[in-house]
């Protein structure tokens, strides 16, 4: 979020203000009280705040407060607003985009800048092409001045600013590489009255595996309170699960089986009451019993899930290893586990697998050897 | 033939004393692969104790750098299960030791480490599969990851694909054709070896004749193979893509869009690959069924 973005500007020193954030219409009108005329924005990670009606100009407490009210609360984008940032209003001279990010395709960094009109820099490269310079970065040697200079310089940043661009570029780098970012932009990037530039909102996404164990500080930037309670709490557990609106829960290994489990479980759906997958869940390499007890667990407090569909192929994990972490997660929910799992295993160990699932032979569970049939079963049993 | 790995590859393990190293190093030697010791700097001068394919007692060598291992047992492939903080420095490691092959198995590799890795590699003489990927299997031949030896053997199809299981999956659903090599690039914003790069060699392969090719939603690798083939690629090319009803993913802000210039969805990528006449299945039993009908052609 914009706030957290500018906390990381400020960190290494890219010249942005702050502000003070607001979680209730008092705290705001209390903020516009330090800063005197102030805009009251919205507080979501998405996009298109200030056309929704996140984002408004305040001249005195009062209409802080009453702005506050109004945007607290307020649905962007599927998204409910927890929080405003109260941010002193700026005399805006020119407003520029700047931008570092991960260029997948060329397996290196990019750095895009453009001097005409920073919120509308999706139109500009459209209709001017010329004026959105896209500059690449190695990432073995990174930006240092001289590449800081070359990028102002390409950018045609106004000669008055020159200076306080190549130090912003070279603050912006900063925060792109030490916080391991995969996209660092400001925009806009502002000439404020008196040739003085600022980064005025901001947005900073990060690199989930650096955080894991470079970054413990970045856990902090989670929003918890917009996250779905199920969500929450299979991250909670370590798990890579995502809701979606359907009745057959899916457990699988690999996020690319998880998906094309998705898929055929939908296709499947159609010929059942058009059932669709009620989540994705990724339980990767190591499913053991509580593993496997936790997916199980976020998946049946989903009440529109009427049945479960565990599709594994064993690489790293081994089938045997799986079949006895179903039946360990069975035990360990007792009767909290309510649905009928279909379960479909292939890959190491398979055979030893079937078995252990075959001798268990739990009530819950129906075994089906291929991923289609499996499928069609778990949506009959959904429908049913 | 084959691409990449063949029955002569000698493998080494780096990280081969860890639970995974030790784990796969037993899995890849019951496959017949050649493994011929690993990479541990703390234990070098030790050995570690497997099984060969037939059952017999195997000493795998344990030495303190890849250099080592290389100049004692004339290894050309490394796989690496490193744990993701110390994997750009091992993946250096081998580069430097000009290692023709690495094959990078560990999963959470910070994306600016792949991105440097992969910078330090332009010019010099390795090639690197993944990070995050199943590794590379040749069946009957060798084996240098973690797919499964035993679901088919060697055949007329060769097969690249981002996901790990996906490419399990699809061997199971044609192992009774079987396939020439088996590649699994991995998932990840930046991987060493490409779709178009593994198009390449198949192409170049005389031993497949035809090619199934499995992506999933994010990026544009598969639009820019799609070009790829259209230009280059005589072999009939199958695919599949993961992800027609997966939910929308992070987007990249402004700036993503802009470079990609491609929405990155599943019906995008089907679309850019029959666009060029490869044929896409809707799910992994009908991508071989479509396989099955040009082997019948």
């Amino acid at each position: 979020m914009e706030y957290q973005a500018k906390q990381l500007f400020a960190k290494h020193d890219v010249p942005v203000t702050e502000g003070i954030v607001a979680d209730t219409p008092e705290e705001a009108k209390a903020a516009a009280e330090k800063l005197g005329v102030v805009v009251v924005k919205a507080q979501v990670k998405a996009g298109g705040r200030g056309k929704a009606g996140g984002v408004k100009l305040a001249k005195t407490p009062d209409e802080a407060f009453e702005h506050a009210s109004n945007i607290l609360g307020m649905q962007i984008k599927g998204l409910t607003v927890n929080r405003v940032l109260i941010a002193p209003a700026a005399s805006i001279e020119e407003e520029y985009y700047f931008s570092f990010l991960l260029d997948r395709s060329n397996r290196q960094y990019l750095c895009i800048a453009s001097v005409e009109g920073g919120v509308e820099i999706e139109e500009v490269a459209k209709t001017n092409p010329d004026a959105v310079k896209q500059i690449g970065i190695d990432p073995g040697t990174g930006v240092d001045e001289a590449k800081a200079r070359e990028i102002v310089a390409e950018a045609k940043f106004p000669e008055a600013l020159t200076e306080q661009a190549v130090q912003t570029v070279l603050s912006l780098w900063k925060v792109f590489v030490e916080e391991d970012a995969t996209l660092v932009e400001v925009n806009p990037l502002a000439r404020l009255a008196g040739d003085k530039l600022e980064a005025l909102d901001g947005k900073v996404s990060l690199d989930d595996n650096a955080s894991e164990f470079r970054h413990p500080d970045h856990e902090a930037f989670e929003d918890k309170a917009a996250a779905d309670p199920l969500e929450a709490k299979a991250k909670e557990k370590g798990l890579n699960y995502v809701k979606l609106d359907g009745q057959v829960g899916i457990i699988g290994n690999g996020a690319g089986l998880v998906m094309s489990t998705l898929d055929v479980v939908a296709y499947a759906g159609e010929a059942h009451g058009g059932v669709k997958p009620a989540n994705f869940l990724d339980i990767g390499g190591g499913a053991n019993a509580q593993v496997m007890a936790d997916g199980l667990d976020v998946i049946l407090g989903d009440e529109q899930v009427k049945s479960v569909f565990v599709n594994v192929f064993g690489g790293i994990t081994a089938c045997d290893e799986v079949a006895k972490g179903i039946v360990g997660a069975l035990n360990i929910l007792g009767d909290e586990a309510s649905k009928p799992l279909v379960v479909r295993l292939d890959g190491n160990n398979v055979d030893l697998g079937r078995q252990i699932l075959d001798e268990a032979n739990h009530p819950l569970v129906t075994m089906v050897d291929t991923m289609d049939g499996a499928a069609d079963k778990a949506a009959e049993l959904a429908n049913a | 033939m084959s691409i990449y790995l063949n029955k002569d590859s000698k493998i080494i393990v780096q990280g081969i004393t860890g639970g995974m190293g030790a784990k796969h190093t037993a899995l890849m030697l019951d496959s017949g692969a050649q493994i011929v010791g690993g990479v541990n700097a703390r234990k070098a001068g030790t050995t570690v104790s497997h099984k060969d394919q037939d059952g017999k007692d195997v000493e795998l060598p344990v030495f303190g750098s890849v250099k080592d291992a290389m100049a004692e047992t004339g290894a050309d492939v490394s796989v690496l299960f490193v744990p993701p903080a110390f994997t750009k420095d091992a993946a250096i490691e081998a580069i430097d030791a000009e290692m023709p092959l690495i094959v990078v198995i560990t999963e959470g590799v910070p994306v600016q480490d792949s991105a440097e890795v992969w910078s330090y590699l332009q010019g010099k003489k390795t090639r690197m599969i993944g990070p995050n990927c199943p590794g590379i299997i040749t069946p009957g031949e060798s084996l240098a990851g973690i797919t499964p030896h035993t679901i088919t053997g060697k055949g007329p199809i060769g097969l690249v694909s981002k996901s790990g299981t996906l490419t399990y999956q699809m061997m199971y659903e044609l192992k009774d054709l079987g396939f020439s090599t088996a590649i699994g690039i991995g998932g990840d914003p930046v991987i060493g070896t490409t779709h178009i790069d593994a198009l390449e060699a198949f192409e170049n392969d005389p031993e497949t004749k035809a090619i199934v090719m499995i992506g999933e939603i994010g990026g544009d690798a598969e639009e820019r193979a799609a070009a790829y083939i259209k230009e280059h690629v005589t072999k009939p090319v199958v695919g599949y893509v993961a992800g027609f009803t997966a939910p929308e993913g992070k987007t990249m802000g402004h700036a993503g869009a802009i470079v990609s210039g491609s929405s990155g969805t599943a019906q995008a990528k089907k679309e850019a690959l029959e666009a060029v006449g490869v044929k896409v299945g809707k799910t992994p039993s009908e991508t071989a069924a479509l396989m099955r009908e040009i082997l019948a052609g």
